[in-house]
């Protein structure tokens, strides 16, 4: 780790020493320019917006007089009210007043769903896969989904902040994003520092309500426990070509799972990732990338079945490794995607992991021992979303996991390598009225553990309302 | 393993040094400004125009494509009035460009030279998709075009000192051309002076100001709104009272509303090319006029 801890100041000091100082005088004359020529423009816009309020007001003077003499008196009361309001300044930013001029962009989201599960949803559990955490979609019947947020603003000249609240249906509030990002850093460089979901992958850096379908994919819920966000720094860098190349690298706690909070100083995971991208013709678009993960558990606790069928306590400390490699393509004729447009996206995930397990962790069956861990796991989705006609899209998703190989060393006496591939098949179907609402309605056959086959129904809603949000790619 | 060496050096010192060398480079959200842009900056200048005329402008995805033109962009010319609210600030904040962020000089917004029109007394996303700004659709008007010339060039001339000259040169240059050309178009839409015009989308107001159409209804029941069946009846019903000439709609969208109200109408649909490249004519910004004016009196007519 000491070499983690090395990079980390380095990255540190990176930060620190920008080049600002250096193009102060330059930079300051140059805004000073800026400013004076903006105030110029604005002066003469504001002539040029009351010469025109001043000929409209003629104009409707003379109208209203000439054409609707009945209705004069009411127009002419209301003439008073409504002007103001109906010419603003022009060309500036209508300035809020005082205190709330500064007021960072918010934007919320609401969510609900109705869910039918064949199978009690309490004993939702991924065969063969350590479990992850809490990774069922939702409640029975009808419930409230995640509710989302979101404060963003610029800090100053050198920063932009975000903070993202996850509100949970059971009443609890989490941070899901808080983060810093310095915009002035030199060399094309991006750094992030504070709580955010890590660029890992495809899907991981998109908030829920963004995807394709009601829930995450296998993969990521077998892997990741749903979505992998990171407390620490992130250095992203776009390569000043005509190709988009970015190198992403990030360094944290390495409290989310698969890694967990080992009350220990220094650097918890670190991950590193590429992503190339591109257009071809006017009418397709890709990006791919590779990322490599690399964190650490320590006691890290979980039950399984052992052989002889008890529910065994079992707590593994050691090294995780996961890699990804991702796969996004869209179609829409033209580049245009307000009629039609196609998506394919895929991405496969594989994981290492060798440490210690102990056997029987809280002394339970009186067997309590410890042995060699080593896993070998990998799983991979695909799915399309095709939009047929103007804001309605029908998609399909297949997921898959291989069990792998889990060898556990002297505890291979007390417990099974499971054989069982846990696979799942959605489809749905999404109507989206604007930009800022969207109907799903979402089914699904989960085959996650032996004779355990779910049919699973949801019925979404999304509303976004506030700040206008942009989509990512 | 050095000749290895020595070509991922040579291929990263090319990478890194090859748009530096190069003339400024303008990354142009709408092709408008690029072919602007073009006019104005010669061939001192290397334009990216990051969409093209059968794009809703509204609706533009944050491609890959856009980020790594956005990298070694030294100028940002945008229309503004949150035309590119979608997609544009992912673009720059993305790219990891400090040059082209809003409030620098590298970055340009059309819309803040223009006085903008329907600027909305209800800000309100229940009255569909309105610009708090105003209209952000200024380019229908050949004399915005002039407006926002002006100060293109000097932030040309601004970005590229030893050019400064050249710059200011090619906009007197364009300013005169640009001139003669409204005013031989001016002469020419005389005919369509009061005409009444049904829109498609919100997206000819300008162009509906210089001209003196008179626009009567649109397809849409509200900006950025699909048209419904319910107001699409409405609109019929109006036009039976008082009959329009046509009925507009830009090249990238959809001809199902306006082909359907042109059938019980009985008016002619006008396709307009809305930007440069809409049409095989609209080649650069005279075409785009040319063409534009040509199509409506032949649907006046």
């Amino acid at each position: 780790m000491s070499r983690f801890k090395l990079a980390s100041s380095a990255l540190a000091l990176a930060l620190m020493v920008s080049p600002a100082a250096r193009a102060a005088t330059d930079a300051e004359l140059a805004e000073i320019r800026e400013q004076i020529r903006q105030l110029k423009e604005q002066y003469e816009a504001r002539i040029q917006a009351l010469e025109q309020r001043l000929k409209d007001a003629e104009a409707r003077s003379g109208a209203a007089g000439a054409t609707q003499p009945a209705q004069a008196p009411p127009a002419a009361a209301q003439a008073p009210a409504a002007q103001p309001a109906a010419a603003p300044p022009v060309a500036s930013a209508p300035a809020a007043s005082g205190i709330a001029a500064f007021n960072p962009a918010i934007s919320a989201v609401l969510q609900g769903v109705y869910s039918n599960y064949s199978q009690d949803p309490n004993q939702y559990a991924i065969a063969g896969f350590v479990p992850s955490g809490d990774i069922v979609p939702s409640k029975r019947s009808f419930s409230l989904a995640e509710s989302e947020l979101t404060l963003t603003a610029n800090v100053d000249d050198k920063f932009y902040g975000n903070l993202t609240f996850s509100l949970s249906p059971e009443n609890t509030v989490e941070v899901e994003e808080a983060y810093g990002l310095y915009t002035a850093a030199p060399y094309g460089l991006a750094p992030k520092f504070g709580r955010f979901l890590s660029s890992i992958g495809y899907l991981n850096d998109q908030h829920q309500h963004a995807w394709d379908f009601f829930d995450s994919p296998l993969v990521y819920q077998a892997f990741l426990g749903g979505q992998y966000q990171n407390n620490g720094l992130q250095l992203k860098w776009v390569a000043p070509t005509e190709t988009y190349v970015e190198f992403g690298g990030e360094i944290g706690s390495g409290e989310a799972f698969p890694g967990n909070d080992r009350n220990k100083n220094g650097i918890g995971d670190g991950n590193v990732y590429v992503h190339f991208g591109g257009d071809v013709g006017p009418s397709n678009s890709w990006r791919a990338g590779l990322s490599y993960l690399q964190t650490a558990a320590a006691n890290r606790d979980f039950t399984q079945i052992d052989l002889a069928g008890n529910d065994a306590a079992l707590s593994f400390s050691g090294r995780s490794q996961l890699a990804i490699a991702d796969f996004v393509w869209k179609w829409a004729p033209y580049g245009n995607a307000m009629e039609t447009n196609f998506k394919l996206q895929s991405e496969y995930f594989w994981r290492r992991e060798h440490g210690d397990l102990t056997f029987d962790a809280n002394g339970a069956l009186g067997l309590t021992q410890t042995g060699n861990y080593r896993s070998n796991q990998s799983g991979f989705y695909v799915q399309g979303v095709w939009q047929f006609i103007p804001q309605w899209r029908v998609g399909g998703r297949y997921d898959w996991l291989d069990p792998g190989s889990v060898d556990y060393g002297a505890n291979n006496i007390y417990l099974a390598n499971g054989s069982f591939h846990p696979q799942r098949s959605a489809v749905m179907l999404d109507w989206t009225p604007s930009e800022f609402s969207r109907f799903r309605i979402q089914f699904q056959q989960a085959k996650l553990k032996p004779d355990f086959t779910d049919n699973e129904l949801f019925v979404q809603y999304i509303l976004t309302l506030g700040a206008h949000g942009a989509h990512k790619f | 393993m050095t000749t290895i060496l020595r070509l991922i050096i040579g291929a990263v010192a090319l990478a890194l040094a090859g748009p530096a060398l190069a003339a400024l480079n303008v990354f142009a959200t709408v092709p408008e400004w690029g072919a602007l842009a073009e006019e104005l900056g010669g061939d001192k200048v290397k334009v990216y125009v990051a969409t093209n005329a059968l794009q809703d402008p509204h609706h533009v995805e944050a491609k890959p494509s856009l980020i790594a033109r956005a990298r070694s962009a030294d100028l940002v010319v945008a229309t503004g009035a949150e035309l590119e609210i979608g997609w544009l600030p992912l673009v720059t904040q993305q790219a990891g460009n400090p040059a082209i962020q809003p409030g620098k000089p590298g970055y340009f917004e059309a819309a803040a030279y223009v006085t903008l029109l329907e600027k909305p007394t209800r800000l309100d996303r229940a009255e569909g998709d309105v610009h708090p700004g105003g209209n952000p659709h200024i380019q229908t008007d050949p004399r915005n075009i002039a407006k926002v010339a002006a100060p293109l060039s000097e932030r040309l001339a601004q970005l590229d000192p030893p050019n400064a000259a050249y710059y200011r040169e090619r906009q007197k240059a364009f300013s005169e051309r640009w001139s003669a050309a409204i005013a031989k178009w001016e002469k020419e839409a005389t005919p369509l002076k009061g005409a009444q015009i049904v829109v498609q989308h919100k997206a000819f107001t300008y162009l509906e100001v210089w001209l003196g159409l008179n626009e009567i209804a649109a397809l849409e029941p509200k900006p950025g709104v699909e048209p419904t069946t319910a107001h699409l009846a409405d609109v019929l019903a109006l036009l039976q009272r008082q009959p329009a000439k046509i009925v507009i709609r830009a090249a990238y969208q959809s001809g199902r509303a306006s082909e359907w109200i042109a059938e019980r109408a009985k008016i002619n649909v006008v396709v307009l090319p809305f930007t440069v490249g809409g049409d095989e004519q609209a080649k650069d910004l005279y075409g785009l006029f040319d063409d534009t004016i040509a199509r409506l009196l032949k649907g006046v007519s």
